[in-house]
């Protein structure tokens, strides 16, 4: 059997009250008396251009909701069969840490009762809580006996950056489940999300999440995860993909001079990257010449690098092919089934689950 | 290749360098504990004099958090990009096999093996009494 998989697809959260059914009855209660009827992160206002296609709208106007709808959008294009849902629903922005870990339990199981349930086709990320590094562990002991779950999700800019210590636990039950890391754009807000400050307009946001991903993939080297969950693979989700060769020209050249700073980093950062990260394809960042295009390409290693995604319903992407100019039909291919495979061992296992 | 008398060894101690000119070739020598070693004085990322870089130790590590230091004094940092090679094999610290610097090879002669083997004389007065750092190059 040939899978097909769309490694990023969002599911939009209607309202806290479709979740009520899955809080805790306190929460439940408290958030429907404080008013509490939404959470919305800056980067994804929902009537954003960016946040979803107009097309893909439901009949309120707002990001898909569904798993009928969504699935309709979906399945049959690039033939894909199975879809991986990565909730950007912002629980990481919350202070409450209770709070917090209410929702994304109850976003889970939301996902679980309302898309994994009802289609079998669905696959989806773990969202955890980082306010916790215990309940963020603990949220994914208790979800990963369900192998739809075939991921774990964070924003490009966590509270701390995700090379530090604290975290490994959380990278450690990533490690020990199975369970890729995905890093999402988007940020928890601890910290302007550009290095410079605040910004004022979504475009630099936009603009300003390659360097969040760069910034965390060299936190991640530099601390040395890679060598302490040797068995940890990382995702990098929505994260533009270009900007990828530039960076480890750059950190390969100052690991050169500074290893004595971390001599636990005992090859070319570019080589323990290209082992142990991967990227979705889409949005692609690039000029439309496939000649430019086919250059990058070879620079990001891209026929083991890069995962096949339409990133739907958001929309960064100019035509209405996921797939970039100037991607040659045998690296689709391996975009959409060699590469999903081997990164996400979760969707081999549970391909019998489905049959 | 020809040998050349570069200096008197006792005029290198342990714990110090020094940089000479051989037929137009920069070469720097170490004395580590009293064996020499030379290395070709020219950095092979860009051409950066090791001669004029921090000497220091070798910091290894089998996991974060742990820092091993051994062997000070046994690497040279070259002052251009702080790129780390070992004194005794030339090797660069990051990507030993991709990178290293020439080393050349060093010995010392007493003056009457000098004198005996009529190797050149004329940058350096030999006395038989003393000893002399001879290079190949």
């Amino acid at each position: 059997m040939t899978l097909r998989v769309d490694c990023d697809v969002h599911p939009a959260v209607p309202s806290i009250a479709a979740l009520r059914p899955h809080l805790d009855p306190f929460w439940a209660a408290h958030l429907a008396e404080r008013g509490f009827d939404g959470l919305e992160s800056m980067l994804f206002p929902p009537s954003a251009p960016t946040s979803a296609r107009a097309d893909f709208r439901d009949a309120g106007g707002r990001p898909p909701s569904d798993a009928a709808a969504v699935g309709a959008s979906v399945f049959g294009r690039h033939g894909v069969d199975r879809a991986i849902l990565n909730p950007t629903f912002p629980v990481t922005m919350l202070f409450n840490e209770d709070m917090a870990v209410a929702l994304a339990r109850a976003l889970n199981d939301w996902i679980r009762a309302e898309w994994l349930d009802r289609d079998p086709r669905l696959r989806a990320a773990i969202v955890v809580p980082l306010q916790s590094v215990e309940a963020a562990v603990a949220e994914i002991e208790r979800l990963a006996a369900d192998p739809r779950f075939v991921q774990v999700l964070v924003p490009a800019m966590m509270p701390e950056p995700p090379g530090q210590r604290r975290w490994w636990p959380i990278w450690r039950a990533c490690a020990r489940h199975r369970l890729p890391l995905a890093i999402h754009a988007g940020s928890a807000y601890r910290q302007p999300p550009t290095s410079i400050g605040w910004p004022g307009h979504l475009a630099e946001e936009e603009a300003a999440q390659s360097q969040a991903f760069q910034s965390a993939l060299a936190s991640l080297v530099t601390e040395g995860v890679f060598g302490a969950v040797p068995d940890l693979t990382v995702v990098l989700v929505e994260s533009g993909v270009t900007w990828l060769p530039a960076f480890l020209w750059r950190i390969d050249k100052f690991w050169r001079a500074l290893r004595p700073e971390v001599p636990w980093v005992d090859r070319p950062p570019s080589a323990i990257v290209r082992e142990r990260v991967r990227l979705t394809a889409q949005p692609f960042d690039a000029p439309d010449d496939p000649a430019t295009v086919a250059r990058i390409l070879s620079m990001v290693d891209a026929p083991h690098a890069l995962l096949f995604a339409s990133d739907h319903p958001h929309w960064r992407f100019d035509g209405d092919d996921p797939v970039p100019p100037g991607f040659p039909a045998d690296l689709v291919r391996r975009m959409l089934t060699d590469n999903p495979l081997s990164t996400y061992p979760r969707l081999r296992e549970a391909a019998a689950w489905t049959a | 290749m020809p040998r050349h008398v570069v200096a008197p060894a006792h005029e290198i101690p342990p714990g110090t360098r020094r940089r000479v000119e051989v037929r137009g070739h920069g070469v720097v020598i170490f004395n580590l504990d009293g064996a020499f070693h030379a290395l070709l004085d020219r950095c092979p990322h860009m051409g950066g004099r090791l001669s004029d870089g921090v000497q220091t130790g070798l910091v290894e590590s089998d996991r974060p958090g742990e820092y091993r230091w051994s062997r000070p004094g046994e690497i040279i940092r070259c002052p251009w990009h702080a790129w780390e090679f070992d004194i005794r094999t030339g090797r660069f610290r990051c990507e030993p096999d991709r990178f290293r610097v020439r080393t050349v090879p060093a010995c010392v002669l007493s003056g009457e093996a000098v004198a005996a083997e009529g190797l050149d004389a004329t940058t350096v007065p030999v006395t038989v009494e003393d000893a002399y750092l001879v290079v190949e190059l």
